[in-house]
């Protein structure tokens, strides 16, 4: 029987912290290689200590309560963590649900009177839930983080200008073209034309999946831009599909230069500059000059 | 009252534009530039913009305005050192400024004028050479 559920569940705190322990490790299969069993003691023993020495009777139905900011805090930090080590969000779930049974528990064992006991581990329950939605709502703000943190960095990897030869530069573009994207793709290229002073760029898109009139009007914008730079913009890599779609669609592209690979393109710059490529004599090592 | 300088090269026109063109300035420019090109019978406008940082339709409509009225006294127009950021607002402004010959800077600028001009009149090629300094 007791009175005080806080007092009751303070003297049983090693004993929650044991029990939760054993709870999450008998439920986690894999998580053992993303996170210590050391680690994980001390993250569930500050957690305890934080929930029971701030826990009592008025704060109880208060989950809001600003005794459980350090709580909070701890639970946010630990959420994001987990979110950025690569735990499923059940596992993060069940690392907080598996306190609440922890206590429970407890409780059970400490109590004789089944209404009180239910009045109790209601209470209990609702607090813990509540503490759950906030763990998830860390966990999923960390994971967002981590995707936004991806996207930048696929934007920044999948636009990269190659200075090919003295005057030619070539812009792989892999990946849909977005608005977004074409402006960085474009803003990247002009830049590149400013300091190599090229004349010639290439944007070569084999590596688009696809291309609706959204994206041939981006690739128009980007060649329109170059060509007020001073620059002649040639456009290769159409796959046959893609030339399918482009006249299934009507887009008029008949003012650009395009070719069907990088080399052609290639050739044609070199013509343009009036470079050329030959093989030389057997006599000498069988190494291309220009 | 302020006036972007019209500067004579041979059979070329050299306008370096280094202050930020106000309407005014630009209007001015337009009417100068046509009457040079007249009075001089130039071959061929070149306008360097490369010190130009921000530029509106109205400017990108002065431009094209040039090289169109140029175009009627048989000029070719050249403009050269457009910035990154220039030539993204144009193409978002939706002016390509189609007719307008572009190059990356005055020097590459004066080869492309020069070879327009001798694929136009290819009898006069020799009579420019003494104007070409390279």
């Amino acid at each position: 029987m007791f009175v005080n559920i806080s007092t009751t569940l303070k003297k049983k705190k090693s004993e929650i912290l044991e029990l939760w322990i054993k709870n999450q490790l008998a439920d986690s299969h894999s998580s053992e290689d993303l996170i210590s069993n050391k680690e994980l003691r001390g993250q569930s023993e500050e957690i305890v200590n934080a929930l029971l020495n701030n826990l009592n009777e008025n704060n109880i139905n208060n989950s809001q309560s600003s005794d459980f900011d350090l709580l909070a805090e701890l639970l946010g930090a630990f959420s994001i963590m987990r979110a950025k080590q690569g735990f499923s969000p059940r596992e993060t779930g069940s690392f907080i649900l598996s306190l609440k049974e922890a206590i429970l528990e407890v409780l059970k064992q400490e109590s004789a009177d089944p209404n009180q006991l239910f009045e109790e581990s209601l209470k209990l329950s609702r607090l813990l839930d509540n503490f759950t939605i906030l763990t998830f709502e860390t966990f999923i703000k960390g994971r967002e983080e981590v995707i936004l943190r991806q996207t930048d960095e696929i934007t920044d990897i999948s636009t990269p200008v190659i200075k090919v030869w003295d005057g030619i530069l070539a812009m792989p573009i892999i990946g849909t073209l977005d608005s977004a994207r074409t402006q960085v793709v474009m803003e990247n290229l002009l830049q590149e034309i400013v300091n190599t002073g090229s004349v010639i760029a290439i944007l070569d898109i084999s590596g688009v999946p696809t291309v609706d009139s959204l994206v041939a009007q981006h690739l128009l914008k980007a060649v329109s831009a170059t060509r007020l730079m001073g620059a002649d913009c040639i456009i290769s890599g159409i796959r046959p599909e893609i030339a399918q779609t482009i006249v299934h669609l009507g887009i008029d592209l008949s003012q650009i230069i395009t070719k069907a690979s990088l080399a052609s393109a290639l050739q044609y710059a070199f013509k343009s500059l009036r470079l050329e490529v030959r093989k030389t004599s057997l006599e000498n090592k069988a190494t291309t000059k220009f | 009252m302020e006036r972007i300088p019209i500067l004579k090269m041979g059979p070329f026109l050299l306008v370096t534009i280094q202050v930020d063109l106000y309407d005014r300035l630009a209007l001015d420019l337009e009417a100068d530039l046509v009457q040079m090109v007249s009075k001089t019978e130039a071959k061929g406008v070149l306008i360097d913009i490369s010190a130009v940082s921000i530029v509106d339709s109205f400017m990108g409509r002065i431009l094209g305005n040039i090289a169109s009225m140029s175009k009627l006294l048989d000029a070719e127009t050249v403009v050269v050192g457009m910035q990154p950021a220039v030539a993204i607002t144009l193409v978002e402004l939706g002016l390509p400024l189609k007719g307008v010959s572009t190059a990356l800077d005055v020097e590459k600028g004066m080869n492309l004028l020069r070879s327009i001009i001798q694929v136009q009149d290819p009898k006069e090629e020799d009579d420019d050479d003494d104007l070409i300094f390279d």
